[in-house]
């Protein structure tokens, strides 16, 4: 699975942001799913790819994946070495198809966390830790069958290792 | 504590009594996929190394939504889609026969009480047929390849209770926008929405898909209409397959109950770049549009085509608006064709593009210039959304959208219906 331990600069976002805004229709018909990474965010900020290190995080208010079910939108966030992201609500397709892929998508109150804050999130305490601030951010709890998808590292190692959705 | 329709489905299909809230392992009546999401869920399918899909003939794969191709890498991804259905034995719906959910309905693929999924979020439209449908994305797809089954969480329903009938110039898309003003974009998130009252009873089928399509853009898991005599009618003229209707109990636990009455509404016009934007049509006129867009799968119908035709019979779209007009597929244009209503619009200054998404979904076909304004028919309004994010999308029934074509800006429909 993905490591249990993240690290990463927090990228602030607001409320609803959509899956058209995160990757646009016209760059998503394509299976090269690495050249989606480019054109994360593009039509909110141009400029947004360039600034990403590995490891960060996208940070969001309310309702963060709204609109399509397009998964190119988690798979352009993952592609681009995000390693977590943090919303106050995940509009639900989004946040299916982010477990599904592997990509961790949690539930917490964003407004303690500011863009440019270190973050540390360990996915088996709970708590995400702003190491800016100084302060643990308790974090949703995730339903069992997304728990056991994600720690596969998305919904088809799952399927591959449990043949079913079984196993809890 | 009776159970509402969704409940009563998903007990139904798992052979237990769940209620809201409940996780449960569903079997799956329906799947769709389309040309944007479908690639990715047969690449995913085939890494488990399993060489046919759970039951072929409760597949549709459609290619609609960069339809004909516009370049060869959706070529590609077109033929991908092409060969897989003709290996597994898929139903399979090439380019031109129209738009996935207009045609899942149309075709009776999806009946009353059915769990329909498909890898697009207005899989939701077919709740119109009192099925319980809903978006998924192209991994769960996949699962659904090889299992027939999907994870989900029972969800609560809010009721929308519509009472007293439109008035003239006024029409389902109308109700819906305003009933996503209120919600605004997340405030039925999770939930189903099940649409009743004297309004809804009278609407027709077209009307309720319109509904139901666009309950997502409030955050809803789905749309429902109880199914009626009207609804058995419609299925039983396209299907022979065998259905069980579902209806809510009097005392099912809704979660909410929000009252409209409709003949209280005006045309109503969501503003760029939200959805739940919406104002009334006075706020909006005079507003000046480069281009009108009349399809999609809010709004493509026999019915809306009609809608936008009694307004622009005999007159004439303005010279400073491009007016595209998609019907949404194939059955609705030889329709259209035949009763000589792709010929009036046409006549009016229409442009017409094949049955598909067409502009929607920022494709191809009719992507606005640069600080253009687009009125259109569609579901979503979001910046960049048809394709170039320097434009703005103001969306619209049919009516509206017609009306303003003819005058280059935002006008309000009824002027032109007396």
């Amino acid at each position: 699975m993905s490591d249990l331990l993240l690290k990463g600069k927090a990228h602030k976002f607001g409320d609803d942001v959509n899956t058209d805004y995160i990757i646009a229709g016209k760059y998503t018909k394509t299976l090269n799913l690495s050249d989606l990474a480019a054109h994360l965010f593009e039509d909110i900020d141009p400029e947004f790819s360039k600034k990403l290190k590995g490891g960060d995080m996208v940070v969001a208010g309310r309702n963060f994946g709204c609109g399509s079910s397009r998964e190119q939108a988690p798979i352009a966030i993952k592609e681009s070495g995000v390693s977590a992201v943090l919303a106050k609500s995940f509009a639900r397709i989004f946040f299916r198809n982010a477990i599904n892929i592997g990509l961790p998508a949690l539930v917490c109150d964003s407004d303690e966390i500011d863009d440019g804050d270190e973050l540390e999130v360990d996915l088996e305490s709970g708590f995400v830790l702003n190491i800016s601030k100084d302060i643990k951010i308790p974090m949703e709890k995730m339903p069992d069958i997304m728990k056991a998808i994600l720690k596969e590292g998305g919904l088809v190692p799952y399927l591959k290792k449990y043949g079913d959705f079984a196993a809890g | 504590m009776g159970k509402t329709i969704v409940e009563k489905i998903i007990s139904g299909h798992v052979g237990e009594e769940v209620k809201a809230g409940d996780y449960c392992v569903v079997p799956v009546d329906m799947l769709m996929c389309h040309d944007a999401t479908g690639p990715l869920a047969i690449k995913a399918f085939r890494e488990f190394e399993r060489e046919r899909v759970w039951d072929p003939t409760k597949v549709a794969f459609v290619l609609d939504h960069a339809t004909p191709s516009p370049n060869e890498r959706i070529s590609g991804l077109h033929d991908m889609l092409r060969s897989f259905a003709k290996e597994q034995g898929i139903r399979f719906f090439d380019v031109g026969e129209g738009i996935c959910h207009q045609l899942m309905l149309e075709k009776g693929m999806v009946l009353p009480g059915d769990i329909a999924l498909g890898t697009d979020s207005h899989t939701c439209t077919y709740g119109a047929v009192g099925a319980f449908s809903f978006g998924i994305g192209s991994t769960d797809a996949s699962g659904v390849l090889l299992t027939g089954k999907l994870w989900l969480k029972v969800p609560q329903t809010m009721k929308i209770v519509v009472e007293k009938g439109l008035t003239r110039g006024v029409y389902p898309k109308d109700l819906m926008l305003h009933i996503i003003g209120i919600l605004k974009s997340d405030g039925a998130d999770y939930l189903c929405l099940e649409f009743t009252g004297s309004c809804i009873d009278d609407m027709s089928m077209g009307g309720r898909m319109t509904l139901c399509n666009m309950a997502i853009e409030a955050g809803a898991k789905g749309g429902i209409v109880p199914p009626d005599e009207k609804t058995l009618e419609w299925v039983r003229s396209r299907s022979s397959r065998f259905f069980t209707p579902k209806l809510s109990d009097a005392d099912a636990n809704f979660v909410d109950v929000l009252h409209i009455d409709a003949a209280t509404l005006q045309p109503k016009v969501a503003f760029p770049h939200a959805v739940d934007n919406v104002h009334p049509v006075d706020e909006a006129i005079g507003i000046p549009v480069q281009q009108v867009f009349i399809g999609t799968c809010t709004n493509g119908r026999l019915e809306d085509l009609k809608e936008a035709e009694s307004i622009l019979r005999g007159r004439k779209v303005n010279d400073s608006v491009r007016l595209l007009l998609c019907p949404a597929s194939r059955e609705v244009m030889l329709e259209a064709a035949k009763q000589g209503i792709i010929a009036s619009l046409v006549e009016a200054g229409a442009t017409l593009i094949p049955p598909g998404c067409g502009p929607c979904p920022g494709t191809h076909l009719g992507v606005p210039g640069e600080g253009e304004n687009v009125i259109s028919t569609a579901n979503r309004n979001f910046k960049g959304r048809m394709g170039n994010n320097k434009s703005n999308i103001y969306l619209a029934s049919p009516a509206t959208c017609a009306a303003s074509a003819i005058e280059g800006r935002i006008a309000d429909p009824r002027k032109y219906l007396d």
